[in-house]
């Protein structure tokens, strides 16, 4: 159990997806104006790593991996190589039906979440964690404490930044450093602070 | 045909990180070393402008409804070729490189180009334009991967330029710049310079502040 936690706890905090590895950042930059919005985008985000890296894990261990059709009596097949296309394609179907299921028994949280679940496809933070979650070995519990752990950490990125652009707005930025260039700058500062986190050892 | 103003627009006019805010993400974290990331450059390039080139191709025979998976299968069948090839050819690189050759497949620069434009172009004008927007991608990439290796290091490709103190020379290296944020720190000074030099580029500020006022003319 306490294992567990510390997985949960450095996924947050110490391989924060935004800001220790970069993942996301198109999303990031660009949905952050705005707290509201910052916070729905992070709960889908969420939802969907809970989801996907465990589905991804299963299909790996299972399916993929060198020697893992040995049940069905193929232990020398191994369909590593198709993994890339097998993720982005259970992200993308699993995203689709999240958007029905949605749709269909909680038009609430449809219509909090709607516009941004379709951005999400494509938030490479999804696609990185099921590939983290294979470089790394994690077996199916670790995977879906790595899964949430992480949403949760991007979730807590996205939402600060938003808060800080909102103030950002009536600072004097010169010219050229308007919008993007100060996000930027704001972001590598944020950064640099989470990295005070990595001496943690748990 | 204008080539050269789809091959050359990307780099300074619009070029896809610092004005359309695509492929951030590969920018940040691999360019510690110029090595890795001429690799990174190339790669992409290349799955841009063949994944451009093939979506121009199939343009329209793809219902609208299901063209972003329709998209995606293209280009993951295409990162799966390149990833493959650098298993075999470069395998140090590959690992260094760990999961952000995958993550070409997610790089908004490829899904956007493919959305943006061959969705509405012939092949070969896309498969320009993919080349293009590489090339803006690793201009941009190459720049920071210098300073960064260079300052931080004193290496260029692993080659000693500037002698380091710790082997005898005179350069303290800046450890900042291997580090992850100081990439942050590059890509906000180059987009300062770039929309100093095109204006054009530079984003309102949603609110001007006041001149100060003395408290008399009140």
């Amino acid at each position: 159990m306490e294992y567990y936690l510390s997985l949960f706890v450095r996924s947050i905090f110490i391989d924060n997806m935004a800001l220790t590895f970069f993942l996301g950042m198109c999303t990031f930059m660009a949905v952050s104006k705005k707290v509201d919005a910052a916070i729905g985008l992070g709960v889908a985000v969420v939802v969907v790593l809970g989801l996907t890296v465990p589905i991804n894990n299963l299909l790996y261990t299972y399916l993929l991996a060198d020697g893992a059709l040995a049940w069905a009596g193929l232990p020398n097949v191994d369909l590593s190589f198709l993994g890339l296309i097998s993720y982005i394609g259970v992200i993308a179907a699993l995203v689709q039906i999240l958007e029905m299921v949605l749709d269909k028994y909680v038009p609430a949280l449809y219509n909090a979440l709607g516009v941004f679940l379709p951005l999400i496809t494509v938030n490479c933070a999804i696609m990185g964690a099921s590939l983290f979650m294979v470089e790394r070995d994690y077996n199916f519990a670790e995977s879906t404490v790595f899964g949430i752990g992480a949403g949760i950490g991007w979730a807590l990125a996205i939402a600060v930044l938003a808060a800080i652009r909102e103030k950002l707005k009536y600072s004097d930025v010169p010219a050229g450093l308007q919008g993007l260039g100060i996000t930027f700058i704001t972001v590598g500062l944020m950064s640099l602070g989470f990295m005070s986190f990595g001496g943690i050892d748990l | 045909m204008k080539v050269k103003e789809l091959l050359f627009k990307p780099v300074f006019e619009n070029n896809p990180i610092a004005l359309q805010i695509l492929g951030i993400c590969s920018a940040l974290a691999v360019t510690s070393s110029l090595k890795v990331t001429i690799v990174m450059c190339i790669a992409l390039t290349l799955v841009t402008a063949f994944s451009n080139f093939f979506v121009a191709a199939v343009r329209n025979f793809i219902p609208g409804s299901i063209r972003i998976i329709a998209q995606m299968t293209i280009i993951a069948s295409l990162v799966i070729v390149v990833d493959q090839i650098l298993k075999a050819v470069a395998y140090d690189i590959s690992k260094q490189l760990s999961v952000f050759v995958g993550l070409i497949i997610t790089n908004c620069i490829v899904m956007g180009r493919a959305e943006a434009y061959a969705m509405k172009n012939p092949p070969i004008p896309s498969f320009l334009d993919g080349i293009g927007n590489g090339l803006g991608y690793s201009v941009l990439l190459l720049t920071l991967a210098f300073i960064r290796e260079l300052l931080g290091s004193g290496k260029l490709f692993g080659v000693e330029i500037l002698s380091l103190t710790t082997d005898g020379g005179w350069y303290v290296s800046n450890g900042l710049m291997l580090l992850p944020p100081s990439a942050f720190f590059l890509i906000g000074l180059i987009i300062w310079g770039l929309r100093s030099w095109k204006p054009k580029q530079a984003e309102e500020a949603e609110f001007k502040i006041a001149a100060n006022t003395k408290p008399k003319e009140v």
